[in-house]
């Protein structure tokens, strides 16, 4: 051996970490050949019974329709209207956590070792975790939820400034206005990301700092220990595979309906299930073609890239809107959202069930059936960080940003309804018919160069939908490679393929609402997962060095 | 002849390129040259390892076993790669620069109908690097 030795891009050294010391060699479970000339590298049986299993689902949703639409249409409200106070309790218990380990000791510990050096810059960083995380979801309710909290579910009993008639009742219209964006930066802001930072911090924790396959059932170590090598690790793993897949399916087949009503209110393209489909294999192809250029080469630049292109439409709609009301409009919401978040968060005899089950309880079974999706690529990007660095980038300043974007996009929104509510599209769109996909055009429609605006707002639609795809196949390929990062590629490029076909098959047979409503009822055994999972950092931070 | 080659290596399957590893090493005491092994892990435990560095101390002492076995002078040069399922072939020419490497080593599978669609990690290298490439089969 002789100097010449290199380590390139290795922290060294990489300084003290507490690794678990288990008989489990990564991949042991795993079979390794070719099926034919295509080599697989594959976890055995998470692998197969996951896409088994999905298969199955498909056709239960396929050759029963009306049996699956009525029973998961019925299980999806029967479990966030029972069981609203335990997401709420969960959710509040997320984020006092979160911001406990922002001033505890153990802020200071590292993921990946006392020395590690993270792998990304602050903007690579978070431009993924945001794209993963929510991008697609602003872009979706960004306009319909602050104009809907504002009008017609009256959170926390705060009366609608609408009246009967569609006139303005001017005494209701202020608290209206604070309390329908209060009400939209509480799902968005503090609550999600404490939820996806749990997950993430758990995973990078087990993985980075304890040397466990970076799979989920890593972080129930200290709860199962040798036991999660077993079945209770593969049942974790596959409940894991299957809310991801289902719930990118379901969303890339309603994300294509969004995609396609905007286009047929753009250009007249008509909004049928064949354009549907051409979408949906568009958005699989470039997801394909993102795969294949990798993390760095595909998520990482499409992410930068979307994220510039938000920033820009943010700053346009913030100049071309009026300007001084946003800005007040965003002091008063942050302002409302510190006064409210109390009573907002509190699970326990309210009246405003409409707005605490139907949008509140719901959110919170919708972010946390996707925790191990997004939370687990949040992890893979996160190596370097220290803890409080991690809990601030990944609970603070998404929060600050979709405070922002609800306040510019809601704030124009209403002021929009408020100010003509005769000539508002926004106000026919939302209140008076509910059109949720076309609610971003009907904000747009209203300020100058809607036509080019909106083409801008229908290809942010595709391409986040285009980032999720791409990380989410990252994502389950990775737990159905038993935690390897390297398993052969066109393993990828089968979750993302059988993700686009799953998607097109129940856009074409039925079965897209029925199976979305099964992947928010995963949130309920999630949410205990998640709680337990709160308790397991807490351990295993305790004996890493500061 | 050549002044420095460069193998890379898959620590989880030295027997499958054992042949590659026997050809490096002849040449190397043919030409009296130092042979580099190079490579890549990503930073997430692996069956090879719970860090980077646990990689790395197995690659240095696989370096070392090799030398000692084949009599030629040996270094050895891991890269950490975010995705090195994808990266490989970027990180591997990066590392001949990195390296100096004038002849590369390299087992390779014998081509079948996936290389239309994927070419192998050994065909991307030979069609790329400014360096020799010699890829040894099976």
């Amino acid at each position: 051996m002789t100097d010449a030795d290199k380590t390139q891009g290795i922290p060294l050294p990489e300084g003290e970490a507490d690794i678990i010391d288990t008989d489990y060699t990564i991949g042991q479970d795993n079979v390794e050949g070719s099926l034919g000339p295509i080599g697989f590298d594959i976890h055995n049986p998470v692998f197969m019974v996951s896409a088994l299993t999905i298969m199955a689902f498909v056709f239960y949703a396929l050759a029963l329709p009306e049996q699956a639409s009525a029973f998961f249409g019925w299980l999806r409200p029967w479990l966030t209207s029972t069981f609203d106070w335990f997401f709420l309790g969960a959710a509040n218990i997320f984020v006092i956590f979160c911001l406990f380990l922002i001033v505890s000791p153990w802020g200071s510990v590292r993921l990946g070792g006392k020395d590690a050096t993270p792998d990304y810059t602050y903007l690579g960083w978070f431009s993924m975790l945001f794209a993963a995380g929510m991008g697609i979801g602003l872009m979706f309710f960004g306009v319909l939820e602050p104009v809907y909290h504002m009008a017609i579910s009256e959170p926390l009993g705060v009366p609608s400034p609408i009246a009967e008639d569609g006139s303005i009742i001017a005494a209701n219209v202020d608290a209206a206005k604070r309390m329908g964006l209060a009400a939209t930066i509480y799902h968005w802001a503090l609550h999600p990301w404490a939820i996806y930072a749990v997950v993430a911090l758990s995973l990078a924790l087990f993985s980075f700092n304890k040397g466990l396959p970076l799979t989920i059932r890593s972080a129930f170590y200290p709860i199962f220990g040798e036991k999660i090598w077993g079945w209770v690790g593969h049942i974790i793993d596959i409940l894991a595979v299957f809310a991801t897949l289902f719930g990118l399916a379901t969303s890339l087949g309603f994300g294509a309906q969004q995609a396609n009503a905007g286009l047929e209110h753009v250009f007249g393209i008509p909004s049928n299930t064949s354009v549907q489909v051409i979408l949906i294999t568009v958005i699989t192809a470039v997801a394909l073609f993102s795969v294949l250029r990798g993390l760095d080469g595909g998520v990482k630049l499409l992410s930068e890239i979307n994220m510039g292109i938000a920033a820009l439409l943010l700053l346009f709609v913030l100049l071309a809107g009026p300007t001084a009301v946003i800005m007040s409009d965003f002091g008063s919401g942050l302002l409302a959202y510190a006064v409210e978040i109390i009573p907002l968060s509190n699970p326990i005899g309210r009246d405003d069930t409409g707005y605490m089950q139907g949008w509140t309880a719901f959110y919170w079974a919708w972010w946390i059936s996707w925790s191990p999706f997004v939370g687990m690529f949040i992890a893979r990007v996160s190596r370097g960080r220290s803890v409080r660095e991690f809990i601030t980038c990944v609970l603070i300043i998404p929060s600050i940003v979709c405070v922002l974007w609800m306040a510019v996009f809601g704030g124009v929104a209403i002021d929009q309804v408020i100010t003509d509510p005769g000539a508002s599209a926004v106000k026919a769109q939302v209140i008076d018919s509910y059109n949720p996909p076309l609610s971003l055009f009907a904000m747009l429609e209203g300020l100058p160069l809607a036509s080019i605006t909106s083409v801008i707002g229908i290809v942010l639609v595709i391409v986040f939908f285009v980032t999720s795809s791409d990380s989410g196949s990252l994502v389950i390929d990775t737990i159905t490679a038993g935690g390897k990062v390297d398993a052969p590629v066109p393993q990828r490029v089968f979750w993302c393929t059988f993700e686009g076909a799953v998607a097109i098959v129940l856009l074409v047979g039925g079965g897209l609402s029925a199976l979305q409503a099964m992947v928010i009822s995963t949130g309920l055994p999630f949410t205990l997962v998640l709680l337990l999972m709160c308790w397991a950092v807490f351990r295993g931070l305790q004996t890493e060095a500061r | 002849m050549f002044k420095k080659i460069m193998v890379p290596v898959d620590l989880r399957h030295v027997e499958r390129i054992r042949h590659a590893l026997d050809v490096a090493a002849d040449l190397a005491n043919h030409y009296g040259v130092e042979v580099c092994y190079v490579a890549v892990t990503s930073p997430e435990p692996s069956e090879l390892g719970h860090t980077p560095s646990e990689v790395e101390q197995r690659l240095k002492a696989f370096g070392a076993d090799m030398a000692r076995l084949s009599g030629h002078k040996t270094t050895t040069h891991l890269i950490v790669s975010n995705d090195p399922a994808i990266d490989l072939d970027k990180k591997l020419l990066a590392a001949i620069d990195d390296a100096q490497a004038d002849l590369v080593v390299m087992a390779s599978h014998i081509p079948n109908v996936t290389d239309y669609i994927w070419a192998s990690h050994g065909g991307t290298i030979a069609k790329r690097a400014d360096a020799s490439v010699m890829l040894v089969r099976g």
